[in-house]
């Protein structure tokens, strides 16, 4: 007996409820943009500045007395979390200290991290720093640039790659989608206050890459049945092509997901948050090809007669031979 | 129908076959690298032991996989280097030529006077008849020189010479800064390359980046603070006539004088000549010693030139002090006794054992042109990087667990021939990254990760495509034929567009993040491969065999 996600035949109507779904995403959307204008992005030390250690200790980590050391040697604002990760023994007590960047300087000095060690250690002998990261004002303004950029640039792939090997209505659908996803992904983060740090960002690109794999996915159904069925409405050709490939969308979702999931619950409490992004894009993704993508692909009205265009326009389809 | 000739399928099993061969010595991880150790002492003709060398086979392949910073534990920093440091130090070497010039023509430009310039590479002069200004600017003209670049000649002079009001104003030319910052680049990355292998770490980075930027990567280092103390000290050692000693360190040192507090003697401050009689860059040698009274000292020698030079002003002022400087600090500030020739010396203060050894270190590598602003600095204590790769390892297990038995429940038999593929593809992925040296970092294990995951999507298009052509095709030959064929397009652009973010990633990304899109990018290269070739061989393979007629798929 085979395991079928997903029924041989599906006719589902993905564009009976349109307007609601497409709604639901503007509104999410707009939400988003609020929180991250509201509640602002819980930004790590890679865009803001400053100083992070991460502190490893036998006794249990006690947040008030670590402040107490740290607060009279007069860096300014100190966060102090604890880290908990099923991973950890029962010897193992992790903290995150975050220090804010000093005035008039760079990364912090061997001097300043001696104090705070031996601060610390007055606290708990025991303490050792599994890792520091210091970041000055410099780069961090310049790794907020070089991210933004490399987003848009990201975009702009996108769209141009798209324009090139289908039309345009198809790109600004997959661009859409895409700009969507990634608008929730900020928002999620500014909702939750997860930290977001550079690997955020590699996570934001990765995502961008797994939605519009699964977008071009459909909208290369969606050309293959165009051609095919010229006199059907759009809005038919659509859901046949969601449809058809509803069954690969699902399996590779899922595959996807477990491999994710697995890293998020057993990879350690480092990469949770990078983890924790890509699991939500694998969702929104899988969700925006299909409620986003080809909504506006359906409301563009894509142009019909691909007869020409596969001729003279050389690579618009790899190796597809038409029966 | 379906048809592979043999040299294709000889080819892709051998490639195949190479990527298994190349990707195994990560799976012994440990003693691969002892071997590797051990052959590369042998090469250096350094001591080795038999032991390491044999734990692994000379004749299989020893390619490993770099591990990061954040999975081996060790310190990164991001200096910047304060280019505009060494603008100064030529204006200075440069105003006694300039003095001279101009009083071999004192007749004329009566005398010669030196203000102070905002702009450090600007020497800025006042005459005493400021009427002849532009015959004296004349004059220092002649003292240009072509710019001697690195590239080439020619780009003009280093010198421009120009009068604002009464002032006569020597700057360095663009064309000549531009050769300095290049000349004092090259200088700090080789003396910081020179500090961190007398440090003897393995495998340390250093690399210029941009116009004024170093990254150091020093792996297995216990702490930044070490590191940063070894290249973080500009270790500038001069030599300078004592003028007084005051303990008012708000005094106002007279012209051309500098104010410097002792290093020994907190209170204390020596105001002293500002240019040196000697500096360290005419050292040749510098060792930790103990002094007469059996304490911590380091023995220097001078090279001819600044032997010539310590031993002339020796000789003309016995009886007064004369202070060492290290890096604007007195370290100390004795009496000259003799007059001393041959050029060498000693430098006391009260220093441990372990100070004079990284003083003896430090002035034996050079002193750094400029100094330096750390802008980045991160450490990985050795045992999260550890735990990192347990936690890693055991999720990539996990992962692939679950999707091979996903797989083996949606498409059984041919739910066996994708996972084949797919522990192909990590293999590969292995060997592709043992290959071209790259670096595995915690990213980059999500990375791979992600890939298991998403490999599997070429190989889903396809079955589901093949799923597809079996109810309308000509049994199950044409299906695989066709199911192949139709995917390719849709496994093409999807995979191009996600290749495309990965080089994105690659380009814009820096350090852990660039792993990340290593590992995607190779991941993408051998998904595709396993998916449009090895499974398609596998089902042919099948087919052969079989003969079905019809595909349980």
């Amino acid at each position: 007996m085979r395991l079928k996600l997903v029924p041989q035949d599906t006719t589902l109507d993905f564009f009976r409820f349109w307007r609601y779904t497409f709604g639901a995403s503007v509104l999410a959307m707009v939400l988003s943009i609020v929180a991250f204008f509201v509640m602002g992005l819980n930004f790590g030390i890679d865009f803001k500045g400053g100083t992070s250690i991460r502190t490893e200790a036998v006794q249990p980590v006690d947040i008030g007395a670590y402040r107490g050391a740290v607060e009279p040697l007069g860096f300014g604002d100190v966060a102090i979390t604890e880290v908990f990760d099923p991973s950890f023994g029962p010897e193992q007590n992790v903290a995150m200290i975050r220090i804010e960047t000093q005035a008039g300087q760079e990364a912090k000095t061997p001097e300043q991290l001696a104090s705070i060690r031996t601060a610390l250690q007055q606290v708990d002998p025991s303490l050792v720093f599994a890792s520091v990261d210091s970041v000055g004002p410099k780069v961090s303004g310049e790794l907020v640039q070089s991210a933004v950029i490399s987003v848009l640039l990201a975009l702009g792939a996108v769209l141009f790659y798209v324009w090139l090997r289908f039309e345009w209505q198809f790109s600004v659908g997959a661009v859409a989608a895409l700009v969507h996803d990634v608008v929730l992904t900020i928002g999620l983060f500014a909702v939750l206050q997860i930290r977001f740090d550079l690997a955020i960002i590699a996570a934001i690109l990765t995502i961008v890459g797994y939605s519009l794999n699964d977008t071009v996915v459909v909208f290369d159904r969606v050309r293959e049945n165009l051609i095919k069925f010229k006199k059907r409405p759009l809005r038919e050709v659509l859901n046949m092509s969601i449809n058809e490939t509803l069954s690969r969308t699902v399996m590779t979702s899922v595959t996807t997901l477990l491999a994710l999931i697995a890293l998020f619950v057993l990879g350690g409490d480092v990469i949770r948050g990078f983890v924790f992004a890509m699991i939500w894009g694998v969702i929104v993704g899988t969700y925006s090809s299909v409620f986003v993508a080809s909504v506006v692909l359906y409301r563009f009205d894509v142009k019909r007669d691909w007869s020409k265009a596969s001729g003279d326009t050389a690579g618009t389809q790899f190796g597809v031979k038409e029966n | 129908m379906l048809h592979i000739p043999m040299w294709k399928r000889i080819l892709i099993w051998g490639t195949c076959a190479l990527a298994l061969l190349i990707a195994v010595p990560n799976l012994f991880y440990a003693q691969v690298e002892r071997h590797n150790d051990a052959v590369t002492a042998q090469e250096r003709g350094e001591a080795f032991s038999e032991e390491d060398l044999a734990a692994w086979p000379g004749f299989l392949p020893s390619f490993l996989i770099n591990l990061g910073l954040d999975l081996r534990g060790g310190a990164h920093l991001l200096a910047e280097v304060n280019v505009s440091d060494v603008y100064a130090d030529r204006i200075d070497a440069l105003w006694p030529t300039v003095r001279d010039r101009l009083r071999d023509e004192r007749d004329i430009v009566g005398a010669v006077r030196r203000v102070d310039s905002q702009d450090s590479g600007e020497l800025r002069v006042r005459l005493g008849n400021p009427e002849v200004i532009d015959q004296a600017a004349g004059f220092l003209r002649e003292l240009a020189q072509p710019t001697q670049s690195l590239t080439g000649f020619g780009v003009g002079n280093d010198l421009e010479v120009r009068t604002e009001g009464e002032e006569l104003v020597v700057a360095l030319s663009a064309a000549e800064r531009q050769a300095t910052d290049e000349r004092t680049m090259r200088t700090s990355l080789e003396i910081i390359r020179r500090r961190v292998d007398e440090a003897g770490t393995r495998e340390p980075t250093i690399q210029r980046q941009g116009e004024d930027r170093i990254l150091i990567q020093v792996p297995g280092i216990g702490s930044a603070e070490e590191l940063k103390s070894l290249i973080g000290t500009t270790a500038r050692l001069t030599f300078h006539p004592v003028v007084g000693v005051t303990s008012d360190p708000t005094e106002v040192p007279g012209p051309r004088n500098a104010l410097y507090p002792s290093l020994d003697s907190p209170g204390t401050f020596y105001e002293v000549e500002q240019t040196p009689v000697v500096t360290g860059d005419q050292l040749v040698d510098a060792s930790a010693a103990m002094d007469q009274n059996n304490r911590p000292a380091v023995n220097f020698r001078f090279n001819a030139q600044g032997g010539r030079a310590f031993g002339l002003y020796t000789a003309e002022n016995i009886g007064s002090p004369f202070a060492i400087v290290l890096d604007g600090e007195v370290v100390s500030a004795p009496t000259i006794q003799s007059h001393i020739p041959g050029g060498s010396g000693i430098i006391t203060g009260r220093f441990t054992v372990e100070e004079t050894t990284q003083l003896a270190v430090l002035l034996r590598s050079g002193a750094l042109p400029a100094e330096m602003d750390f802008l980045e600095e991160r450490t990985v204590g050795p045992e999260l990087g550890q735990d990192s790769i347990d936690a890693g390892r055991i999720a990539a297990i996990v992962a692939m667990g679950a999707v091979l038995v996903f797989m083996i429940a949606s498409y059984g038999i041919f739910g066996v021939i994708a996972n084949i593929a797919l522990l192909l593809n990590v293999a590969m992925i292995f060997a592709l990254l043992s290959l071209i040296g790259a670096t595995l970092t915690l990213p980059g294990i999500a990375g791979i990760v992600l890939t298991i995951g998403m490999a599997v999507d070429a190989t889903v298009l396809i079955f589901e495509r093949i799923r597809e052509e079996m109810r309308t095709a000509k049994g199950p030959a044409r299906a695989i034929e066709l199911g192949y064929e139709k995917a390719l397009s849709a496994i093409l652009d999807a995979n191009i567009t996600t290749f495309l973010t990965a080089l994105i990633l690659f380009a814009m990304g820096s350090g852990p993040v660039r792993g990340f899109a290593v590992t995607l990018g190779l991941g993408i290269i051998t998904s595709v491969f396993t998916a449009l070739l090895v499974t398609r061989l596998m089902m042919v393979l099948y087919y052969e065999r079989r003969r079905p007629k019809t595909l349980a798929i």
